[in-house]
């Protein structure tokens, strides 16, 4: 095999590399969700775009006429051309970063600018939030598996069972309701927004002291929301890994606790884990649309909501698209992890598969 | 006759050795009592209690009181007789959501694991295309355009998103117990892909896939919950619609209606907290090491 490989001419090796492959199917599934997202606007039955010019003419008092080639122009499209031909139009704007303009919420701006003006909240509200579960239920589920039916883990797993099983929406509620309403220890409506008026970003306490007091509740949420799942599954993992027999065998080796912990057990147990949060970061950014909306927070989710409730279909699509290109970054970066925790899957995607 | 008898018998001591199981965690116990106890309120109460058709505007927000067990709602109508009546639907969607997610992924896992190179590869990568959309996102967005009309519509919706990122749990699963030496011996004696994954896999990941079943159960009322909240689904009165309405007059920032707003978010946590604690009796059950105590 060995003899194999170096014959091999280098472009094949390349090919063959698994950091490449996985770069190249995550553009596979860029091009992908991008004709889907053009169906959705172009090909689903209800027809955004019939839609999208009533709307036009119903709110701005013009022809039909009028509304198409206004519509038409907001999705930068020649709605009479072949579908073909818009489909490849509409790639070649994607590709010049051109979503079209939004035509409700903010008229006439361009929807890429609008997009990216409110990811970097959202990002950095469910990014913080998912590092500190994520780290935070690890180590708790670990603790629970090795504590296992003590009195701590029967705390810390019902504990966080029930916490977990509460819907992000209804923490939302419970939090403000408590924080702001029954105890009024918190200004919830100083706290509203992603940054009180007149603090401006940038390299100053006053901007990162603001930045987390109004993060601070959505933030919890998202933690509160997140935390119960990933340490129920640390545990459950990582107490079927503590059955398995190379654990028993590193123990009769006399390894040291910590190694076992951490090269044996740790790293087996959170394979499960890995692929999750890269999933959980688009699963997180769906449920900030609720989180968003409760807390007012000024990211994508809130976006979202109003593109909804006022039907500005190139923002959403925008939206979708913006995102989709995110988590398809986070999820390949989630694989590449996974192939250097575990090299049996690096491996078995080679030439010698079994 | 006799084997009838035979047969009752055998079922029914089948179901004392289960519950006998159940028992063994009190706090699985307790899941398991507090979800026949909501099942049976959701199905059989709306038999019994008439359901509150009329609004009342003399009634309008009460307290929780003796003449008003549970307070009011916006409309005068009982919270209470709204709680009995606004359980069957949330809890329909999430059984039948959570069935057919687990079922697509455990199929798809298994195959994806067991056939392994270029199939594995193609079913990864389709796999891999619907994980990659923010589903989140594009459940609300297509929830939109798409008409949700009834239980199976929302269901199907539902474990069309849900089944991805359990598939490839399953498969890496599959892939782990594929290296355990039982398995590997059960290749070399030939005794056939459907005999290895069936009667030699499958039973060690039982406790995993009834555990999953349980959590996409638990996400489906999770994702139902924010469309709800979102008025993306069009339904009648569940616990959803009922807290959501709530939320939005208001109820929040008053004392008398806080009761419309707490009773049905009080049914949806107490579902998904008799779902979770039964899931630790299931463990117990499907797992023997960890019922050995070893």
């Amino acid at each position: 095999m060995s003899e194999n490989s170096k014959t091999k001419p280098w472009s094949e090796r390349i090919l063959k590399n698994y950091a490449v492959q996985t770069i190249f199917k995550k553009i596979f599934i860029i091009w992908v969700v991008v004709t889907l997202s053009f169906l959705i606007v172009r090909g689903l039955p209800g027809n955004p775009v019939e839609i999208m010019v009533l709307n036009l003419m119903d709110s701005q008092g013009i022809s039909e006429d009028e509304a198409r080639t206004r519509a038409a122009s907001l999705l930068r499209l020649d709605l009479d051309a072949p579908l073909y031909v818009q489909y490849f139009d509409f790639l070649g704007n994607l590709v010049q970063g051109d979503l079209g303009e939004s035509y409700v919420l903010a008229r006439g701006k361009p929807v890429t600018e609008i997009v990216f003006q409110r990811l970097p909240w959202t990002l950095f509200s469910v990014g913080t939030s998912l590092l500190i579960s994520f780290t935070v239920g690890m180590f708790l589920g670990m603790l629970a598996a090795y504590r296992r039916g003590s009195m701590l883990d029967q705390v810390l797993t019902n504990l966080s069972a029930m916490i977990g099983a509460v819907p992000n929406t209804l923490w939302a509620i419970i939090l403000v309701l408590l924080l702001g309403v029954v105890w009024k220890i918190m200004p919830l409506n100083l706290m509203r927004g992603s940054l009180s008026p007149g603090i401006k970003p940038g390299f100053t306490l006053e901007f990162f002291v603001d930045l987390f007091k109004h993060w601070a509740v959505p933030g919890t949420v998202y933690v509160l929301t997140t935390l119960g799942g990933w340490m129920l599954a640390m545990r459950s993992s990582t107490v079927s890994v503590l059955g398995d027999d190379y654990v028993t065998v590193a123990r009769a080796r006399g390894l040291p606790d910590f190694r076992i912990i951490t090269a044996y057990v740790g790293r087996n147990a959170s394979l499960p884990l890995v692929t999750a949060l890269a999933i959980s970061i688009g699963f997180l950014l769906g449920g900030s649309t609720v989180i968003e909306f409760i807390f007012v927070y000024q990211g994508v989710g809130l976006l979202m909501s109003q593109a909804i409730t006022k039907r500005d279909y190139p923002v959403m699509q925008g939206i979708l698209l913006v995102t989709t290109i995110t988590v398809i970054i986070s999820t390949a970066i989630a694989d590449l992890l996974y192939g250097w925790l575990d090299p049996r899957i690096r491996t078995s995607g080679g030439e010698n598969a079994e | 006759m006799e084997t009838i008898s035979h047969k009752l018998g055998a079922i029914w001591r089948e179901t004392l050795k289960t519950l006998k199981l159940i028992a063994r965690n009190k706090i699985g116990l307790l899941g398991f009592v507090m979800l026949i106890g909501l099942i049976l309120m959701s199905y059989l109460g709306p038999l019994v209690i008439a359901p509150e058709v009329r609004a009342d505007v003399s009634q309008i927000y009460k307290p929780p009181s003796w003449e008003h067990p549970l307070g009011t709602d916006f409309q005068g109508r009982e919270n209470w007789v709204m709680l009995v009546h606004g359980g069957a639907e949330v809890i329909t969607v999430a059984f039948l959501a959570g069935l057919l997610t687990t079922m697509i992924a455990v199929v798809v896992g298994a195959f994806s694991a067991f056939l392994g190179g270029k199939a594995d590869e193609v079913i990864m990568t389709f796999t891999d295309l619907w994980l990659a959309l923010p589903r989140g996102i594009l459940l609300i967005v297509t929830a939109y355009f798409v008409s949700l009309e009834d239980v199976w519509a929302l269901a199907l919706f539902l474990s069309f998103f849900g089944w991805p990122s359990l598939a490839r749990q399953v498969r890496s699963q599959f892939l782990s117990l594929k290296k355990r030496e039982y398995v590997e011996a059960a290749q070399l004696l030939n005794l056939g892909t459907p005999h290895i994954v069936f009667r030699e896999m499958m039973p060690n990941m039982m406790s995993y896939i009834l555990i999953a079943l349980i959590e996409s159960m638990t996400g489906a009322i999770y994702s139902q919950t924010y469309l709800v909240f979102l008025g993306l689904v069009p339904f009648g009165n569940n616990w959803g619609v009922l807290f959501s309405l709530a939320y939005a007059k208001n109820a929040i920032y008053n004392p008398n209606a806080m009761a419309s707003l707490l009773v049905p978010m009080g049914g949806i946590v107490a579902l998904q907290l008799s779902l979770i604690m039964f899931s630790r009796s299931l463990e117990e059950i499907f797992n023997p090491r960890l019922r050995t105590g070893v």
